[in-house]
């Protein structure tokens, strides 16, 4: 590991709960609906977050606990039971149902897999119904889609098939770029987990050789170990450096020749670097202080610091898993401060105190941080934008940059003697 | 349990924040999990609020649950009192921390702090926003003026001072609050009447403190104070307004009602036809194409209640569906909807609201955002009239809803989205000529002819759905698909409707150019 600081801190958080994957899980499968079984704070986070009122019919909802269901189990049971076979009748569509625990259902122990395994007897195949945990009192924001892989894995079909593995969800367009780009490698074996239709699961097993494209897939990582894959230990696809690292660390391990990975990759490089570089210009020097949301932190500010020139003042993270994170760290300047856990009173007081130009943060707290004259970008837009890969950087960058353009274009710098 | 794809009001912890939020020197404390603190992105983002919620959230996790959760709160208690120095302290707590008991109010009323402390029981599992926004209200009010004595208080009239109100129930995500405030003290202001506090928005409990100060209390927003103004009529002696200022008609009886009470003689200049525009534009010949449009009302009590009002008395319009979401408020909207020849339609569920709208065929949508949306996919005008709050609800212009100013925004507000009176009487005279061919847009931008450029997936799904759906239904000649295309594509869904509708009644098996005729006869009679 590199010099960095790694320090914990606790007290008041300020981030996302688990339910909050849906907003991008239930795009990436059309075919799936995500049933919180939970409260009315639970639906109004999801419609809070998610633009909800754009959908006919979201393939999202939430049954909603009622004093009654407080009162016995079997009760809650039963009802849920119900409220599942009304979803499915109304919505035939739907061909795998994931019932997603909250805090609530934690609490009162509402057993969602038990509910799962007699629906499924039930219904015979026609739908698949799984189960995880969203709930705020055990995951943060991206942790729910951990959560939801995870659920998937035991129904992959087991394969001694030589491929790569591409885990975890990317925008359609840049997953198809980087599919193209393994298969010029020489990869021609390559799928996404999760897949675009939640009935179209990837098999897997002692062939596989699994790519992770995003963070914060702790328990998934380790449940596609358990079946025989292989984890390929690589940074993350950010920026031109993670991208290339990345996608060399697959091509070392399907054994292609580094002269073909070079022919292939140089050129991409070249012309990324010439992209990223009007934005270097305005970033470099800059001062950038992350908080802790979606776990994409520590490779952003890797590549905010290692390509873009940024000065990292602190990097957020909601928790470190320092296996995954390792190659990360690696390669971060060794002056860094990581901050594990949150006080998000002390944090926004450090934020103060050391006036950074640029803080990524959560969308409660990026109006206040403006109203002080700092310039802010949303965490959450990070797993909703197109980010991942070499092609992809001066776009990465560029949601970094267009809030400083922003900056100095309403806020000109006039000549005064202070 | 029930199954939700959307709510039209949040939790009742969010009603407490929303008072909390509005005002000053006052925080809360809310024992609740990490992902509860998406509440706050309510505020600084659709209220852009340039400040954060003054709430203090435990973010309790499950490993602590094995251990003393008590302990916790109360540290977070007193880091919060540490911190900010509220002049008063709210302690509650969301769903998940109801479930576990911690009682976080005793907690705080046990750690000696010399502030008033409002202890919040809001039952999250059978309340929701506005209830628990009204609750708070009233116990903030109730303990800091408990102790208040009575006796020593004088009249205007006794003190030879110009009479004073309290403005109550204006919050942070009501509807147009801000600037109904401002219209409601300026209106008052012409009568000679002083406003003393206006809560919760912009008040300390220093303010709550000075409500007995006043010679009346008006309550603006039912949903919010009356409750508050009862327990101040019953303890305090301070009457109250039940009229909300919303029309021109409703603000001429709010201020009769409140001249009353101050026992004030009532001027005439109340009754001008020209304290709004909406008076005269509404008479103005351009107008008479309002006459008897269709309109579908939805929303909270107050606000659907003063749209009906406005709809039916004061623009011509036929009100055809009136109902809302706040079950606290069902009593009042069921004799409203009776005394129109409706039922009232009381739900939570928006698409139940939808499906009440397709059933009524309005020509105009009167409702919250959500019925916005459903409008747009029925391809029906629709001006939002109330909560759920959208960041487009809080614009940057000024833009009351109450007293005269606000009776002149309502009816640009409601009209605008219908077509004008005079352009769509051309429409009407040039509806062979080549601009309205299919395909031409109107301004309005909702869907008409092939326009649907701008629905997403999912709204093309619902009308595919829609137009396939038509088993059963009689058939369409050569001859009536012509002269239906003759009719402007902006009516002719509807007419299409009803001409289906008269020939599935009248047995029809063919549409032809007749049973179209017959048709428009049958529907104008």
């Amino acid at each position: 590991m590199s010099g960095a600081t790694l320090l914990k801190e606790s007290g008041p958080k300020e981030v996302f709960c688990g339910l909050t994957s849906i907003v991008w899980l239930h795009r990436r499968m059309p075919d799936a609906f995500f049933l919180v079984v939970g409260s009315r704070t639970c639906a109004h986070l999801i419609q809070s977050a998610a633009g909800v009122m754009i959908f006919a019919e979201p393939r999202f909802g939430t049954a909603i606990l009622e004093e009654r269901d407080l009162a016995g189990l079997a009760d809650a049971h039963d009802e849920l039971n119900r409220v599942v076979k009304n979803l499915l009748a109304r919505r035939p569509e739907i061909k795998t149902l994931f019932l997603v625990g909250s805090c609530p259902s934690e609490v009162i122990k509402i057993d969602l897999s038990r509910v799962a395994e007699n629906l499924n007897i039930e219904l015979k195949g026609q739908v698949t119904v799984l189960n995880y945990s969203g709930s705020g009192i055990e995951t943060t924001f991206t942790q729910g889609e951990d959560g939801a892989l995870k659920a998937l894995i035991p129904l992959m079909p087991k394969s001694d098939q030589k491929k790569l593995l591409l885990v975890g969800t990317l925008a359609n367009a840049v997953e198809d770029r980087l599919i193209s780009i393994f298969n010029r490698l020489g990869i021609d074996n390559v799928e996404s987990f999760p897949p675009r239709q939640s009935i179209e699961l990837p098999s897997i097993g002692p062939g596989t050789k699994v790519l992770l494209t995003q963070p914060y897939l702790t328990d998934t990582s380790r449940e596609l170990k358990n079946k025989g894959a292989e984890i390929i230990e690589a940074p993350f696809p950010l920026g031109v450096t993670g991208s290339t690292l990345w996608i060399q660390a697959a091509a070392n391990s399907f054994g292609i020749d580094k002269s073909i990975v070079d022919s292939i990759l140089n050129p991409l490089i070249l012309r990324a670097k010439q992209a990223l570089a009007p934005h270097i210009e305005k970033l470099s020097g800059k001062k950038l202080f992350l908080l802790p949301e979606s776990q994409l932190e520590i490779p952003l500010a890797r590549f905010l610091s290692n390509e873009c020139g940024m000065e990292i003042v602190e990097i957020g993270t909601p928790y470190l898993n320092r296996d995954l994170m390792k190659a990360e760290i690696d390669l971060l300047p060794s002056d860094c401060r990581i901050v594990e856990g949150q006080h998000v009173e002390k944090q926004l007081d450090r934020v103060r105190d050391s006036s950074p130009d640029l803080v990524v943060c959560g969308m409660g707290l990026a109006n206040p941080l403006e109203a002080e004259g700092i310039s802010t970008k949303w965490s959450i837009e990070m797993v909703f934008s197109p980010i991942h890969g070499i092609d992809q950087a001066s776009d990465l960058a560029e949601l970094f940059s267009r809030p400083l353009r922003r900056h100095e274009i309403l806020n000109p710098k006039t000549l005064t003697s202070n | 349990m029930e199954l939700t794809l959307w709510t039209y009001e949040g939790p009742p912890h969010i009603g407490a924040m929303r008072i909390a939020t509005s005002m000053k020197k006052l925080h809360y404390v809310l024992h609740a999990p990490q992902g509860d603190t998406y509440a706050d992105l309510l505020f600084t983002m659709i209220e852009r609020r340039g400040s954060r919620p003054p709430v203090t959230y435990t973010t309790f996790q499950a490993r602590d649950l094995g251990g003393d959760t008590a302990e916790l709160v109360k540290g977070h208690i007193k880091e919060a009192v540490d911190r900010f120095k509220p002049e008063t302290l709210l302690v509650g707590e969301s769903c998940t921390a109801e479930l576990i008991q911690d009682q976080p109010g005793s907690l705080a009323k046990g750690m000696g702090f010399d502030i008033p402390i409002v202890s919040l029981e809001l039952p999250a599992y059978s309340k929701k926003e506005n209830w628990g926004g009204s609750e708070t209200f009233y116990q903030i009010v109730r303990t800091l003026l408990k102790d208040h004595s009575n006796e020593s208080k004088h009249t205007w009239q006794e003190e030879k001072r110009r009479p004073r109100v309290n403005l109550l129930g204006p919050t942070l995500l009501g509807f147009r609050c801000r600037d109904d405030v401002l219209e409601i003290q300026k209106l008052l202001g012409q009568y000679g009447i002083d406003v003393n506090v206006v809560a919760p928005l912009g008040a300390s409990p220093a303010d709550i403190m000075r409500i007995p100060n006043a010679d009346v209390n008006v309550c603006l927003y039912p949903e919010i104070a009356e409750s508050t103004c009862i327990w101040l009529e019953r303890n305090l002696n301070i009457p109250f307004t039940t009229t909300v200022p919303l029309g021109v008609g409703a603000t001429q009886d709010f201020l009769k009602e409140l001249h009353e009470v101050l026992e004030m003689e009532i001027p005439q200049s109340v009754y001008e036809a020209n304290n709004s525009k909406l008076t005269w534009y509404s008479n103005s010949v351009d107008s008479n194409y309002l006459t008897g449009k269709r309109v579908f009302i939805f929303g909270d009590g107050t606000h659907a209640l003063s749209a009906a009002r406005i709809a039916n008395e004061e623009l011509g319009f036929k009100v055809v569906g009136l109902g809302t979401y706040s079950r606290e408020m069902a009593r009042k909207v069921r004799p409203a909807a009776k005394a129109l020849g409706l039922e009232a339609l009381i739900t939570n569920d928006y698409l139940e609201v939808e499906d009440a709208i397709k059933e009524t065929s309005p020509e105009l949508v009167l409702g919250t955002q959500m019925e916005r949306h459903s409008a747009k996919r029925l391809g029906i005008p629709c001006a939002v009239i109330s909560t759920p709050m959208h960041v487009q609800d809080v614009p940057a212009r000024y833009s009351p809803q109450m007293g005269w100013e606000g009776a002149n925004v309502i009816f640009d507000d409601w009209v605008h989205p219908l077509m004008m009176g005079l352009e769509e009487h051309l429409i009407g005279m040039f509806k062979h000529d080549f601009e309205f061919v299919d395909g031409h847009q109107s301004h309005l931008g909702h869907l008409g002819g092939k326009g649907d450029q701008n629905i997403s997936k999912d709204d093309k799904r619902t009308n595919l759905q829609d137009s396939v759906i038509k088993d059963g239904n009689p058939i369409w000649t050569h001859e009536g698909e012509k002269e239906l295309s003759k009719i402007p594509f902006f009516v002719r869904g509807k007419v299409r409707r009803n001409t289906e509708n008269y020939a599935r009644q009248a047995g029809c098996r063919e549409i032809n150019e007749e049973t179209l005729y017959d048709a428009k006869a049958h529907y104008k009679a």
